[in-house]
């Protein structure tokens, strides 16, 4: 399992677009929404927390699709499939490899991005925290949901409608923890749930995903 | 070592073999003949366990069992090296030394993957047999795009250290690779009712 993990970080750095893409994606949308929104302090602060949440999310999205498609098509699905690890422990470490490469470093960009949006001074520790928490889980559905299209063509923009009405209650949990912390309030609760959202997935899903993959595989 | 009964398998719901029986003895080899379509990916899928077998049953010892097809699952942005010794960490191996020469990689150790010929690929893909030692081998065409040096030195390999070892091998492939080892057409297991869909489909 170790094995696999390392070759999929190591898989990641050298093709490229593993860390690269999604953090470029991120700071884009973000740099983007005050030339829309203009450039009013007030306002920036007040819809920071859901742009920053939102802006991940699509960042984490991008990645999705080559979680199985490149083992797919190379055939090393099957070999993983037919070999001693479980393909339970397969969907785990593809989706641990999968935050490692986008998740953490989308965690650990995302308050020098709240800079640029004015994010309350307040809020900084709970971004990180909430960013922390949360993204975990959206790497395990979109895990599941890579193993659901993984041998379709074109399986990308299914994927994306499959997996966005199922990030919904980490965006709402996520953006929430933010906003209570930019208005000074106590954000426990919402961490809470979030965390609470991130073991389920961590739980479930790998179940869900191995199923999913031998029926992909038939 | 593996023995086979009354067996069945299906591609895309379609029955395409039945009533399969063999024995293969540790340390031979069988190889499956028949016209494309016939089901010979379907059958050694099966008893690689990625389809499940629908009727009648395959018995190998357990945890011995390895799967390689058309695909290589050679990953181009590593390189020889650390593909192998990914497969073997794997399956829990060290790489043997050996297995360098053995598929005539020797001088190709540290070339990116990606930067090799078909043929070098291939016996890149034919290398990962010889780390993860496993004894029932189920090869699906594994001589595409190989020349016949190659064929021969992994026809040699075959022989000489996996069947040599106890090992047994079920092999689909059309081409003569110059072992002994009986040949088993099949043909005569074609399922009755395939009336729907191309011959075509259990390969795609």
């Amino acid at each position: 399992m170790i094995a696999l993990l390392k070759r999929d970080l190591r898989l990641a750095v050298r093709a490229g677009g593993g860390f690269g893409l999604g953090l470029a994606f991120f700071l884009i949308v973000v740099v983007l929404v005050p030339f829309g929104v203009g450039p009013e302090q007030s306002v920036l602060t007040r819809i920071a927390p859901g742009i920053l949440w939102v802006a991940a999310l699509l960042a984490a999205l991008l990645s999705l699709d080559r979680i199985f498609a490149l083992d797919f098509e190379d055939g090393s699905l099957s070999l993983l499939a037919t070999s001693p690890l479980p393909l339970e422990g397969v969907g785990l470490i593809k989706a641990l490899a999968h935050w490692i490469t986008t998740g953490l470093p989308l965690t650990l960009v995302a308050p020098l991005l709240g800079f640029l949006l004015h994010l309350a001074p307040s809020a900084y520790a709970y971004l990180l925290a909430s960013l922390f928490i949360g993204t975990p889980a959206l790497s395990m559905i979109g895990s599941f949901g890579a193993a659901l299209t993984v041998g379709l063509r074109r399986g990308g923009l299914l994927l994306s409608l499959l997996v966005l009405p199922l990030y919904v209650p980490t965006l709402i949990f996520g953006a929430e923890a933010v906003r209570r912390g930019s208005d000074g309030l106590d954000a426990t609760a919402p961490l809470m749930i979030l965390g609470g959202i991130t073991f389920g997935t961590l739980a479930l899903l790998p179940f869900a995903t191995a199923a999913v993959l031998r029926i992909n595989l038939r | 070592m593996l023995t086979v009964r009354d067996a069945a398998c299906a591609r895309g719901g379609v029955t395409v073999l039945e009533g399969l029986s063999f024995d293969v003895t540790a340390g031979q080899a069988l190889i499956l003949r028949g016209p494309n379509g016939i089901g010979k990916t379907t059958l050694l899928r099966s008893l690689a366990g990625l389809q499940p077998i629908t009727a009648g049953a395959a018995d190998f010892p357990e945890d011995e069992g390895a799967y390689a097809s058309h695909a290589d699952g050679v990953k181009t942005a590593l390189n020889v090296t650390e593909n192998l010794t990914f497969w073997a960490q794997v399956y829990g191996n060290a790489v043997p030394d050996t297995v360098f020469a053995q598929f005539d990689l020797d001088d190709l150790r540290d070339r990116m993957a990606g930067t090799l010929s078909a043929g070098q690929k291939r016996r890149l893909g034919l290398a990962r047999l010889g780390v993860i030692g496993r004894k029932v081998l189920f090869l699906d065409e594994p001589t595409v795009s190989l020349d016949r040096f190659s064929v021969k030195l992994f026809a040699d390999w075959l022989r000489d250290v996996h069947l040599a070892a106890g090992g047994v091998a079920v092999i689909a492939t059309h081409i003569d690779l110059g072992l002994d080892a009986p040949e088993m057409d099949l043909t005569p297991f074609r399922a009755a009712l395939d009336s729907g869909g191309s011959a075509d489909e259990a390969f795609l």
